[in-house]
Order: C-alpha cells, then sequence, then structure tokens
C-alpha cells in the first residue's frame, strides 16, 4: 500500500504489518529491514520500509498508572492524546511534548521529541525510565539506565533502529491547572528574538514564529512567546472551581488537497503580516488552555494537506550557540532571498543533549516547511550547507531528503552508531528508508 | 448508584475489544469473556485506567457446552447486558474439504454461541430485564459458494437470536441481532476488502451501543449492506447458482 510520513513525501509502495502479539512480531523480523511505525507522524521516511514496515497500532494499552510519582507504564503504539485525555483530569501532564499530540510513545522515544521547554527541562528520553525492546536476535531486552544502558541510550533518539520498541515506562509531570500563562514578545529582528531568547531562559516554556520572508533590518522578525503553567489564581473566573477541566473544541478537517499555488510568497507574506501586527497590538499576558498552547495545528485535522499534492517537507536544524546569530542570519537570508515562503517557521533555544544520538544541542533550532519543488529541494540543500558551515546538525524526525554525504560530514556520531548497530546486527533487521538514504 | 455491567463472551476479537471500550467510555462495568483470559490483563489495566470502570476477566470456552451453566453460576454478577463476539470463519476452501474443520465452524458460530445465549435468556427472563446482543454476520442471509460454511452457521444464529427475540418480546429482555459487513478485523485480515463497504470494529461498536440504547432488533454495520443483501437475496436460484460470489 502507499504509504507516507506526516509531509507526504516521499510516497513507498510498502508492505505494512500489524502485528497483534509478540510472537506476530519475531516472525516478521525473519524478513529483515523491519522498521516500527507509529502514528505516522514523522514527517519523511523514518517509519517506511518498503519491504517490512511494522505498525504497532495494536500495542496501545496502558499498562500502569502510579499516581504517587507519575510513572506510566505504556505499549509503545500508545498515542499521546489518550494519555493526555486519561490522566490530565487527575492532573498530570507529560513532561515533554512535541507540537502535535497524535504521536505514539514509542515515536517520542525513537526520535527523542523535544518541546518548548528543552532549554530547561531537556528532552523526552530524560523522562524515560525503561524500555522493553525486541532486539534483533528476537528477544525481548528491558534496558534503562542503569541495565543495558548502552542499548538505552542508542534506542532513546535512535530512530527505531535498535529494535521495536514494545513498552516503556516513563513519567508525566504534576500540574495545577490546565492552562498556560503566556506572553508574547515582539522581536524586530533575529539578534533581539536572541536577546530575548537569552534573557527568558527561566521560563518554562519559550518558542517564535519567525517571518522568514523579511529582509535586511527586519531580517527575522518574529514574535517570542512565553509560557508557564498557570496556577489556579491565574485562571479565568469559569475555571477556578474546576481548574483541570479542558473545554471542549471543536476540530475542522481540511477537506481536500489544495491547489499546489495556493500557498506561494505573496500569499504567505500576506499573512505573516496580518499575524505579526495581530500579535504585536493583543495583551502581552494571556491565558491560553492547554491544547491550544501546544497543538494548535491539531485543531485541523489533515492539516497535511494544505499543501498540495506533491505533499511537503519540513527543515529542521539546529547551530550551537557560539554561531546562533550569525548561522541564523545565513539561513534566514538565503529563504528570504529564495522568496520560497515557508509557512510555519518556528525558532527554538535548545539546551544541551545528554543522550548518544538525540537531535538537540546547545543552541538555536530553526523548523521551516517547504512545498515539495525542484526549487525548494534545491533552497533545502543550500540550506544544509549553510548548516554544516556553522557546526550545525539535522532532526532526522523531519527529514526526508538529506544526501547521505552532508549527513555523515555533519553528524560525527553516526559513526559509532553505525559500529553499535553492526556489532548487535540491527544493521541486518531493522532499517527504514531514511537509514538506508543516510547510511546508517 | 452501582454501574451497569456489561459481560462481553469471545472477549478477545478486535470487535469485542472495541466494544468494550465503547461500553466503557459510556461507564458500564465489564465482564470480559475468553479463552486463556489472562492474556486479557494488559486490556484490564488499560480499560480500568482509561474509563475508571471496574473489568473482571472470566474463563470461557465456547465449545464446551456442558460448562456454560458454570460459567454463569460463577459470574460475580448477572449482567444487564450481554454481548456475544464469539465467531470463527477459516478457509471455506480447506473447511469444505475436511469435515471436522467445517463442524468446527459450524460449533463456534452456531451451536457455541447459541447455547451460551441461551442460557442468558432464561436468567434474564427470570429477572425480567436484560439485553443480549448477537454479533451474526450478513453471510447468513444467504448461502454463498465462497463461504456458506462459516454462512449457514450465522444464518443458524440469526435464526435463533430472531426467535429468541419473539419468545421474549413482551418478557421485558430485548434481542439484538448484529450483521457486519466486511469490517476490518483480524479475521479478515488476509481478504481484499472493498475500503468504502467495510467497517471498522468501532464502527461496530457505536452501532451495537446505539441498538442497545434505542431498542433495535436488527442492525446492518453498515447501513449500505441492507441494500446489497436486498438484491443478493431476490436473486432467483436458478441464476445463483451460475454465479460464484
Amino acid at each position: 500500500m502507499n504509504l507516507s510520513g506526516w509531509g507526504r513525501y516521499p510516497i513507498l509502495d510498502a508492505q505494512v504489518k500489524n502485528p497483534r502479539s509478540e510472537q506476530e512480531i519475531f516472525d516478521f523480523l525473519a524478513k529483515g529491514n523491519a522498521i516500527a511505525r507509529g502514528n505516522g507522524r514523522s514527517y519523511g521516511d523514518s517509519s517506511l520500509s518498503e519491504s517490512n514496515t511494522i505498525s504497532m497500532k495494536y500495542f496501545d494499552r496502558i499498562l500502569s498508572f502510579n499516581r504517587e510519582t507519575g510513572q506510566l507504564v505504556v505499549e509503545a503504539g500508545v498515542i499521546l492524546s489518550d494519555l493526555i485525555e486519561t490522566f490530565l483530569p487527575s492532573g498530570w501532564f507529560p513532561y515533554v511534548t512535541p507540537g502535535t499530540k497524535y504521536v505514539t510513545v514509542g515515536g517520542m522515544i525513537a526520535a527523542d521529541v523535544h518541546g518548548k521547554n528543552h532549554h530547561k527541562d531537556g528532552s523526552f528520553g530524560r523522562y524515560v525510565e525503561w524500555i522493553d525492546i525486541v532486539v534483533a536476535s528476537g528477544e525481548v531486552k528491558r534496558c534503562s539506565r542503569t541495565e543495558n544502558s548502552e542499548l538505552f541510550e542508542w534506542t532513546i533518539g535512535g530512530m527505531g533502529l535498535t529494535g521495536i520498541i514494545l513498552r516503556a515506562a516513563i513519567r508525566f509531570r504534576p500540574i495545577k491547572s490546565a492552562w498556560i500563562v503566556q506572553k508574547t514578545i515582539a522581536a524586530q529582528n533575529i539578534k533581539q528574538a536572541i536577546e530575548i531568547f537569552e534573557k527568558s531562559k527561566d521560563y518554562t516554556y519559550s518558542v517564535a514564529w519567525i517571518d522568514c520572508l523579511k529582509k535586511g533590518s527586519g531580517l527575522g522578525r518574529s514574535l517570542v512567546m512565553l509560557g508557564e503553567h498557570a496556577s489556579t489564581e491565574e485562571l479565568p473566573p469559569n475555571f477556578v472551581k474546576r481548574p483541570l477541566f479542558s473545554p471542549l473544541k471543536r476540530k475542522v478537517s481540511v477537506p481536500f488537497e489544495f491547489p499546489n499555488w495556493v500557498l506561494n510568497k505573496f500569499s504567505v507574506r500576506f499573512f505573516n503580516a496580518i499575524y505579526f501586527w495581530y500579535r504585536k497590538h493583543q495583551s502581552k499576558n494571556q491565558i491560553v488552555d492547554w491544547d491550544s498552547y501546544f497543538y494548535p495545528l491539531d485543531k485541523l485535522i489533515n492539516w497535511n494537506k494544505i499543501y498540495g499534492t506533491k505533499g511537503f517537507a519540513q527543515y529542521q536544524s539546529v547551530v550551537p550557540l557560539t554561531q546562533a546569530e550569525s548561522g541564523l542570519c545565513e539561513l534566514l537570508e538565503t529563504i528570504s532571498n529564495s522568496g520560497s515562503g515557508s509557512f510555519l517557521s518556528v525558532l527554538k533555544r535548545f539546551g544541551p543533549q545528554d543522550s548518544r544520538f538525540s537531535f538537540p544541542m546547545e543552541g538555536y533550532t530553526l523548523a521551516l516547511d517547504f512545498p515539495i519543488s525542484n526549487r525548494n529541494l534545491n533552497l533545502m540543500t543550500e540550506l544544509d550547507k549553510i548548516t554544516m558551515k556553522h557546526g550545525g546538525r539535522f532532526y532526522l524526525a523531519k527529514d526526508a531528503r538529506l544526501s547521505k554525504q552532508d549527513f555523515l560530514k555533519s553528524e560525527k556520531r553516526a559513526i559509532d552508531f553505525i559500529k553499535y548497530r553492526k556489532s548487535g546486527v540491527a544493521a541486518d533487521v531493522y532499517n527504514s528508508a531514511q537509514s538506508e538514504r543516510l547510511g546508517l | 448508584m452501582k454501574k451497569p455491567v456489561v459481560l462481553i463472551l469471545g472477549a478477545k476479537s478486535d470487535i469485542a475489544l472495541a466494544v468494550a471500550h465503547f461500553f466503557a467510555k459510556k461507564g458500564y462495568d465489564l465482564q470480559l469473556a475468553a479463552r486463556s483470559c489472562s492474556n486479557l490483563e494488559p486490556n484490564k489495566s488499560d480499560l480500568e485506567l482509561r474509563y475508571k470502570i471496574c473489568v473482571t476477566l472470566h474463563e470461557f470456552e465456547c465449545l464446551d457446552i456442558i460448562s456454560h451453566e458454570r460459567f454463569a453460576d460463577n459470574l460475580p454478577m448477572l449482567p444487564s447486558i450481554v454481548v456475544c463476539a464469539v465467531g470463527y470463519m477459516g478457509d471455506q476452501s480447506i473447511n469444505e474439504k475436511k469435515n471436522e474443520l467445517a463442524v468446527n465452524v459450524f460449533r463456534s458460530n452456531f451451536e457455541g454461541p447459541a447455547s451460551i445465549i441461551g442460557i442468558f435468556a432464561n436468567r434474564f427472563e427470570h429477572r425480567g430485564s436484560g439485553v443480549l446482543v448477537g454479533i451474526s454476520s450478513v453471510a447468513g442471509e444467504r448461502g454463498r459458494a465462497s463461504n456458506y460454511i462459516y454462512g449457514s452457521a450465522k444464518a443458524g444464529l440469526s435464526a435463533y437470536l430472531s426467535g429468541l427475540r419473539n419468545r421474549l418480546g413482551n418478557k421485558g429482555v430485548h434481542v439484538v441481532t448484529v450483521l457486519p459487513g466486511f469490517v476490518e478485523t483480524k479475521m479478515t485480515q488476509d481478504l481484499k476488502l472493498i475500503p468504502k463497504l467495510t467497517a471498522q470494529p468501532e464502527d461496530v461498536a457505536r452501532y451495537i451501543y446505539k441498538a442497545v440504547k434505542k431498542k433495535r432488533d436488527v442492525v446492518y454495520v453498515k447501513g449500505i449492506w441492507l441494500f446489497i443483501m436486498l438484491v443478493i437475496r431476490n436473486i432467483p436460484e436458478k441464476v445463483f447458482k451460475k454465479i460464484y460470489i
């Protein structure tokens, strides 16, 4: 069947297996080139294998919850939205969440996802206590920081290439309300934006929306949004008595693929101008419910269809702190000069990374998306070179098109990962279209 | 107030589990009955954590007819609703050559389910309340060359449920016959199904819940199957025997 990631590029004709038991997983492994797939929310080809994609959709059970510690034991295919729906009403929320709640726990571990709080709380892997994983030999191994620790460290951020995650123990954070107090600060250019980020490191959440079509002195004009979990006193009057209650929101579905011309530099520039003006003039402190704050795009079901039939590519790279300003300026200049509007552009400050192969590093990360076209593919290759020149690296959960050569050049850690995969024969059994493209 | 209880027989199937989730979400406690029911432990914790309800697991062997009365006796309480999702299709082309396999299909889809439903029917009649839901199949609407062993057993079950409904109509006991067409489940995973005609297990669960609430007698999942079967049933036998479906 035709299968793709969330960006709908590339689309492969892939064999998909839907095991319902561990035994069925073991049986499917024998074919080799297996890769686990959760809810298909990585953007490119991370969860695709033409010959042996193993869907974990039937492994979606919540196994236990400790109300004292916030420890949850779940199967890998459990979707984050289900966990939030189940545990938020009693005051628990994930420590780290990506920008969509429709991801599986297995996927979050494999990509070691980050949220708006990376500078403060690190990435998802920090809150994983142990993992049960089917390794290449077909055995199920439990790994943690103290047991099979090497396997554990490579599995977090290992893009599913160390084995199939069956179960994991993760931790949630206690919260007092389902609301976030948000403060928005306008920055006229990238330099100002960086200054605001550096001054706001004490905030739990920070992220900037960035207008990447602005040039010259307005290069990198952005809105930096800072957030904290709200205390009960800060809530809207209707919610003070029920701080963990979430108002129901209507979801809107994108009914069809938009024509490819809808998103162009004019429409994006128009949107950006209105958005910047609107948000700048809104009151500075807002109180926002968790769903709108963390998952604004989830309200638009199938928002990936607005990029048209050819799909889109997410582009996310990070440049180290020392190179942040020069690196970001060069990236943004290249984008604004090209006139290719990225509809959603996000800037984020990362803290240091503690695991072996995860994407984040102390510095700044820029996430963009471009409809697929030859021009945009060339632009992204150009952005690759700039990122590499500044000592940065790339987020594999978003990547669909990086070249093997550039990947290996940017990723010094790859050699050790490849060596590890070869030593545990994971390299023969587990492969994704992405790992083959990148030579992992 | 104590929550009403639903007993689900054959609880490991995809449809049964979808039914379990649907009723649990609506606040019902569950009794899940299946062969080797300890395998359902993860489902029990999942359902209990998600919906804050109680789930009990019960060993149930549908083909062991003699055990059925005892099974019903041993339940912690007589449920308000029984959903029988027991069924087994097998492979028609093999079953038609091996008689003992065919008999196993007859027993799994008719004898076993009818026996256990009958036992609860009597108890519900005695109590004067209850809902019995039997999951039959559109395959029972007419014997077809490609599926008549399974189909004939389901036809038996459908007839049984209709008779039971007739008998209990004014005794406070309601009987629902569910007729799914194609459903994307483990049972059909090797078949090529037409997407437009194929329901998800969650759809079946929703139809069942609605049928119980609205006291429907016979429900097709999806509705289009009512029309498809109307056509199939009315093809004259003379013509029908010349086409292979």
